[in-house]
């Protein structure tokens, strides 16, 4: 099969797309061979998701050619795209939740008779989709009753339904765990045999090395290597990224925890709404100072509200019940500014919700959380030199970009307002570090280094809670691994005893 | 630069196109400026009225500007101010005795304090209750009002008058006025607007205090995370700007009337949002546009008399269309913002 020879499913030629000061793509080219998973990755705004978009009509190209089945195609919208047979499922799935999976999936294409709708004929041909490609679907449950697996296959049964010949899945594990995953790629496989073409953005390496044919690596818009999955490695993917060489792992050496506890936690409970399950139910967790204790678990299985309780332990809506200790000073009533006091450095789950404001500087950004620090302020008045002569060589520490610090937080990258939050709290020189997805949607070279900067904080003395949903970073990282499942700690491992099969199982529930 | 350019571009075409009005209205648009320029700053006395009028609208625009840095929107001034006018007048007549410079710091004080009391009432509702500040200082505006009313006819009514008005101040309380301003009643309330603007400047950008005002203002969640009493920092800006807005009770009593007029306030209260508005929410800006409505409050008086068909209703149409294109201005640039990013 050389791909002289055989007519793309799909083409990019050329796409260019500038957003202000940003080119976002340039002259990007990308050959999708039909009956194919193509992989494309690259890292954060490298433009995988500006061409997907271009390709689906959400935007139009300002320069460059779009080819479906060798015919060159301009969208005017994705319905244009869609009637061509290109479907995409969004990261954020789009579904009505109260509905059933049947009317999720006709919405807006329905087959209407006399202005009803004909669910009997449209419950025929869907049960003949799921049939031949192997998706099974409940179609009468309503959606929000049913796991985030089988949603995602009913979005993909609503562009088979459309007669889409090109699925574009974009970052389609971030909310599965490994056997949702497995599942899904499983599918994605008898999709492709069944002569459909895959899309699949991500950035993480090890599916694209696992499930695709064909890899298209982005960096900075432009295209930096298109190879036959067969014929690369990780390795050189991440190499060619970052567009520099990386260490995809950190070599975590051993933890060596002293005595005294950083965090301690006793049956901490929230109830939920009346009628609805507790949140929390009866958390016992200790994070000695020099380890690294991990809690892994699917999104939205009270990860949030646990950091919530333990930060916030004395506002009646974040903790019902139970009792937190920080470095042996029990804090239960404690606002959170004496906490933090203590030496707890925070690395918020959402940095744009939690940990910075955007409107603002760099520099007060640096400041927040500092600011009655003696090292910034005497007497309630703001040092602003002092607040420069710190802030200035922290952000070249933390490798911020650019090295300014005038400029509103929020145009920053979020690698980069990630890098910022992680800067600002580390010079609170930590005793109890919590960080919650440290790494979310941060480059593959800043994860490396905020691995190890996590790491050095342990080896000097701080005890660490890692909330990740990330498996690789808990099993990298993490000492001790618990697990989180519906409010619960259900399960509790030490480092290197436990597989990632068997941690995902415990994630799920099983 | 252009952050200062924008506004001032925006009331000029806001004046450009209230002027375009007032030729619908029959009148020659430049006879009605010239009007306007001769009626605000013609004499010595026109500049002293229009710097009159500019100094409570200091102290309003403040009163907006603070709490719009803490994310609260301050409907009360009006409120505020009346109660802080009242406790300066009633200090002064219950303790007339009391002599220069004592008496003018001690009802000073107790302007601060009656505004500081009625603003911190919505900020602690809103920071531990959760009730909305807008609604709650809009009622709190009648109830003052109802005080107000109540303590100047049956507690301290002044008995030579018809007037509905407090009993004069003891002599030691009143303040300087300027002479040069052609007996308009201008006062050293005037320069007191100027350094408190400047006192609320400093605490905005230079200390803790406001630093952590302003983060809760700009993200609630993440100054919360970082520590920040978000509750107590609401109620200590509603406070401020009830004790600013209060400070209209020194120029009005100890600077102009000597005693509490019920209905003194042209609604300073409400131009106090405008103000705010034009000016930014920054102290320099509220100065600014404090001066310009000063001069248009005291243009568009002279305009109903001057002129034939200009009567005070357009002037007020005047004033709401320089208000509406800067908030227009404003929404502008948010939608470029908006485009770029």
């Amino acid at each position: 099969m050389s791909p002289v020879e055989t007519t793309a499913a799909v083409e990019l030629c050329g796409l260019t797309k500038q957003f202000g000061n940003v080119l976002a793509n340039a002259g990007v080219n990308l050959r999708v061979e039909p009956g194919t998973i193509h992989g494309v990755i690259g890292e954060n705004g490298a433009g995988k998701s500006t061409a997907m978009k271009m390709l689906y009509g959400i935007f139009p190209p300002d320069a460059g050619e779009i080819f479906v089945n060798g015919q060159k195609r301009v969208w005017h919208s994705p319905a244009d795209a869609i009637a061509a047979g290109i479907g995409m499922v969004h990261q954020h799935f789009m579904l009505a939740g109260p509905y059933t999976a049947l009317d999720n999936i006709v919405l807006g294409a329905e087959p209407v008779r006399l202005g009803v709708i004909e669910r009997k004929k449209a419950r025929t041909r869907l049960e003949e989709l799921s049939r031949q490609y192997g998706l099974p679907v409940d179609l009468n449950r309503s959606v929000e009753e049913l796991p985030v697996g089988v949603q995602q296959r009913i979005e993909i049964l609503k562009l088979l339904y459309r007669d889409a010949k090109v699925l574009i899945l974009d970052e389609p594990t971030a909310v599965l765990t490994p056997q949702e995953t497995n599942i899904l790629f499983q599918h994605l496989k008898m999709l492709r045999d069944e002569g459909k073409t895959i899309i699949l953005i991500t950035h993480k390496l090890r599916e694209v090395m696992a499930f695709t044919d064909h890899v298209t690596v982005l960096r900075a818009g432009k295209v930096t290597g298109e190879m036959p999955t067969a014929q690369t490695n990780p390795q050189e993917l991440a190499n060619l990224m970052v567009g520099r060489k990386v260490v995809l792992t950190v070599d975590v050496p051993a933890a060596q925890p002293r005595g005294e506890a950083a965090l301690e936690v006793t049956g901490l409970s929230l109830a939920g709404a009346a009628g609805s399950r507790h949140k929390l139910t009866d958390i016992r967790l200790s994070v000695k100072r020099g380890e690294i204790l991990g809690i892994a678990g699917v999104e939205g299985n009270g990860q949030s509200e646990l950091l919530q309780a333990i930060l916030h332990p004395h506002e009646p809506r974040c903790r019902t019940s139970g009792s937190v200790t920080v470095l042996g000073v029990d804090i239960t009533l404690w606002p959170a500014a004496k906490i933090r006091d203590l030496g707890v450095a925070v690395i918020p789950q959402d940095r744009q919700q939690e940990g910075l404001l955007l409107a603002r500087p760099v520099s007060e950004n640096f400041l927040l959380g500092l600011q009655r620090s003696p090292a910034f302020s005497r007497a309630g008045i703001l040092s602003l030199g002092k607040l420069r002569a710190a802030a200035l060589p922290a952000i070249e520490e933390y490798d911020v970009r650019p090295r300014e610090l005038a400029i509103p937080a929020g145009k920053l990258s979020g690698g980069n307002q990630q890098k910022l939050v992680v800067a600002r709290e580390f010079q609170r020189k930590p005793r109890l570090l919590i960080a919650a997805q440290p790494t979310r949607g941060v480059d593959v070279g800043a994860i490396e280094f905020i691995h190890n900067r996590i790491v050095l904080a342990r080896d000097g003395g701080a005890g660490v809670l890692l909330v990740s949903f990330e498996l690789d970073e808990i099993l990298t990282l993490s000492d001790r691994i618990m697990v989180m499942y519906e409010g619960r700690i259900v399960a509790e491992f030490r480092r290197g005893e436990v597989s990632e099969r068997e941690l995902g199982l415990k994630m799920a529930g099983s | 630069m252009r952050r200062f350019l924008q506004p001032i571009l925006a009331a000029a075409v806001g004046l450009a196109l209230g002027l375009s009005f007032t030729w619908f209205a029959g009148e020659n648009p430049w006879h009605v400026l010239r009007i306007l320029g001769k009626s605000a700053f013609g004499s010595g006395y026109d500049i002293g009225m229009t710097l009159f009028y500019t100094t409570p609208l200091i102290f309003t625009g403040l009163a907006v500007a603070v709490p719009f840095q803490a994310g609260l929107f301050n409907i009360g001034a009006e409120g505020q101010l009346t109660l802080g006018a009242l406790a300066a007048a009633a200090v002064g007549a219950v303790c007339p005795a009391v002599p220069w410079p004592v008496a003018p710091v001690m009802a000073g004080l107790a302007a601060f304090l009656a505004g500081t009391i009625w603003g911190a009432i919505p900020g602690w509702l809103r920071a531990k209750r959760g009730s909305h500040e807008v609604i709650n200082t809009i009622m709190l505006n009648f109830i003052a009002a109802g005080i107000a009313s109540y303590v100047t006819l049956y507690l301290l009514k002044n008995p030579d008058t018809q007037n509905p008005e407090t009993r004069p101040v003891g002599a030691g309380y009143l303040i300087h006025q300027f002479t040069m301003s052609g007996g308009a009643p201008l006062s050293t309330a005037l320069p007191l607007a100027i350094v408190v603007a400047g006192l609320v400047w400093i605490l905005l950008w230079r200390t803790v205090v406001g630093f952590e005002m302003r983060a809760v203002g700009q993200n609630e969640a993440a100054a919360r995370a970082a520590g920040i009493d978000a509750g107590r920092m609401r109620i200590l800006a509603m406070a401020l700007a009830g004790g600013l807005a209060g400070l209209v009770g020194v120029g009005e009593v100890l600077g102009n009337a000597g005693k509490f007029r019920l209905g003194f306030s042209p609604e300073y209260g409400f131009m106090g949002i405008a103000v705010a508005l034009l000016g930014r929410n920054q102290p320099v800006g509220v100065v600014a546009a404090a001066l310009l409505f000063g001069a248009l409050h005291k243009g568009t008086a002279d305009l109903d008399l001057e002129t034939e068909h200009v009567t005070r209703e357009v002037s007020l149409i005047l004033q709401a269309l320089i208000i509406l294109s800067v908030s227009a201005e404003g929404l502008w640039s948010w939608m470029r913002k908006r485009a770029e990013s």
